[in-house]
């Protein structure tokens, strides 16, 4: 029990597990059900309404993810963060980013981890990319890091004074579903930070201080209508808790990493793979975010999305490295795919900015 | 028959199969039973929680492991939903019992 137990506050990369190695993810996405004809490849799916290869749109959201350092080690990461983790972004590799940041024609700035506070020149970098004036600036804040140490008490009124968009995760309304994904006491920190954001103005009615959720399934099912579910979200965290925010975003969880980790040991891949390929929408393969997004990793890399980039499936491109960024290039890539991607088609579509289709 | 049981958690899968046999029966039902679970007077959350209810006490495998499952997605907790399992016993138990009034009357005729 006690083993179980802090096997859970382990990374799957601490815990010398398998999956830990991205190759073995792959090996296990076109292995089984997608070698023996059962199921479509992603591929041969999108190939159907002429989609393959998919390209890119036009950049609109350069996401940075500045190390998979984190205080939580969440049940289903993608990112198989936790405070083992130590691959950070350096000054240096984030110089290399600001001078993307200005001269990108991408609208959005989107920093995530890890826990993006955790990295030691956090603050420095929020300044600096504050400066160039970029439309909508978020940081991805798992909310509890506010409240894990003095030292990050003061950032609900740093994020003010950057005007930063904060997007926070929270799994359920609930404490039960919520610790049993994010950790024990994850849900009681959480919700004493949301009372932070929301005293210095974030997430209330009218307020430019953008503070919006993430809901992502607490199991090896997926999520339901986002309206619905942000309803229900907004009536129970007001009702319980007095918190408000501004808009849920609903995302699948996508099977790589912790959760595809999960589904294995739950004996729930096949199923959830079935689930993912039978809620296929083809109307959500035009707005999948690597069409209009890149993803930099801690050391520079670059990638199709956040979820290729944990697959190390860097771009397709002569350009891999932030050093050498030119968008214009770049934007001439054939995106790279396997089947962990139809997490991001199925039903209304799901990005880090919630569904996709209307 | 691949299968050695009567039910076969696949077969929920083929479900949309029986329009093959006959299509415009099959269609009309399932243009029917998609409109009932639409958001109206009811929330589509409510309709879920129904539904789990009265699988039970259909006591339909297939309709226990799609609404289970339609409940979570719904943001449903187990709490929840074991109370709406348990409204479905209470009827189940109670049209039960209800006839014991039945019973009663034929004692009280035959034997009062």
């Amino acid at each position: 029990m006690l083993k179980e137990k802090k096997k859970k506050q382990q990374s799957l990369h601490r815990r010398n597990s398998e999956l830990a190695v991205a190759n073995k993810q792959l090996e296990k996405l076109s292995n089984g059900i997608f070698a023996n004809g059962e199921l479509p490849t992603f591929s041969e799916k999108i190939n159907e309404t002429n989609q393959f290869p998919l390209r890119p749109k036009g950049l609109e959201i350069l996401q940075i993810n500045v190390g998979y350092m984190c205080n939580q080690v969440c049940e289903h990461c993608h990112v198989d963060a936790g405070p083992d983790r130590k691959e950070i972004m350096t000054r240096e590799t984030m110089e290399q980013c600001l001078n993307v940041i200005k001269n990108t024609g991408a609208h959005t700035l989107d920093l995530t981890g890890g826990a993006p506070e955790m990295n030691p020149n956090f603050r420095w970098f929020v300044e600096e990319a504050s400066k160039v004036g970029i439309k909508d600036f978020i940081v991805r804040s798992n909310l509890t890091i506010i409240r894990a140490n003095k030292k990050y008490h003061d950032l609900p009124e740093f994020f003010k004074k950057h005007n930063v968009h904060i997007i926070s995760s929270m799994p359920h309304w609930t404490r039960g579903k919520t610790d049993k994904q994010r950790g024990e006491g994850v849900f009681d920190q959480s919700i004493k930070a949301l009372r932070d954001l929301n005293a210095v103005g974030y997430g209330m009615p009218n307020s430019e201080l953008r503070l919006d959720l993430v809901y992502n399934p607490s199991g090896a099912f997926l999520p339901s209508n986002q309206a619905s579910m942000e309803k229900d979200f907004k009536k129970a965290l007001l009702e319980d808790f007095n918190i408000q925010f501004h808009n849920l975003f609903a995302i699948t969880n996508l099977p790589i990493s912790r959760f595809l980790d999960y589904l294995i040991a739950s004996d729930n891949y096949e199923d959830y793979m079935y689930s993912l390929v039978d809620a296929y929408n083809p109307a959500a393969v035009k707005n999948v975010m690597c069409r209009n997004t890149i993803s930099i990793s801690w050391d520079g890399y670059l990638y199709d999305c956040d979820f290729n980039q944990m697959l190390e499936l860097k771009v397709s491109s002569k350009i891999q490295h932030i050093s050498e960024y030119n968008e214009e290039i770049l934007n001439n890539r054939n995106i790279v795919i396997s089947q962990h991607c139809y997490g991001c088609t199925a039903g209304a579509g799901s990005s880090c900015q919630g569904t996709v289709t209307e | 028959m691949a299968s050695d049981n009567y039910y076969d958690p696949k077969d929920l899968r083929k479900f949309g199969k029986i329009t093959e046999w006959s299509e415009e029966l099959g269609e009309k039902f399932f243009e029917y039973y998609g409109k009932v679970f639409e958001e109206g007077a009811l929330t589509a959350r409510e309709k879920a929680l129904i539904a789990l209810a009265v699988a039970h006490t259909e006591q339909c495998p297939y309709c226990i492991d799609a609404y289970t499952k339609d409940s979570l997605q719904r943001g449903v907790t187990k709490e929840e939903m074991m109370e709406a399992v348990h409204v479905g016993a209470a009827i189940k138990s109670g049209a039960t019992l209800v006839h014991g009034v039945m019973m009663m009357n034929k004692v009280n005729k035959l034997d009062g």
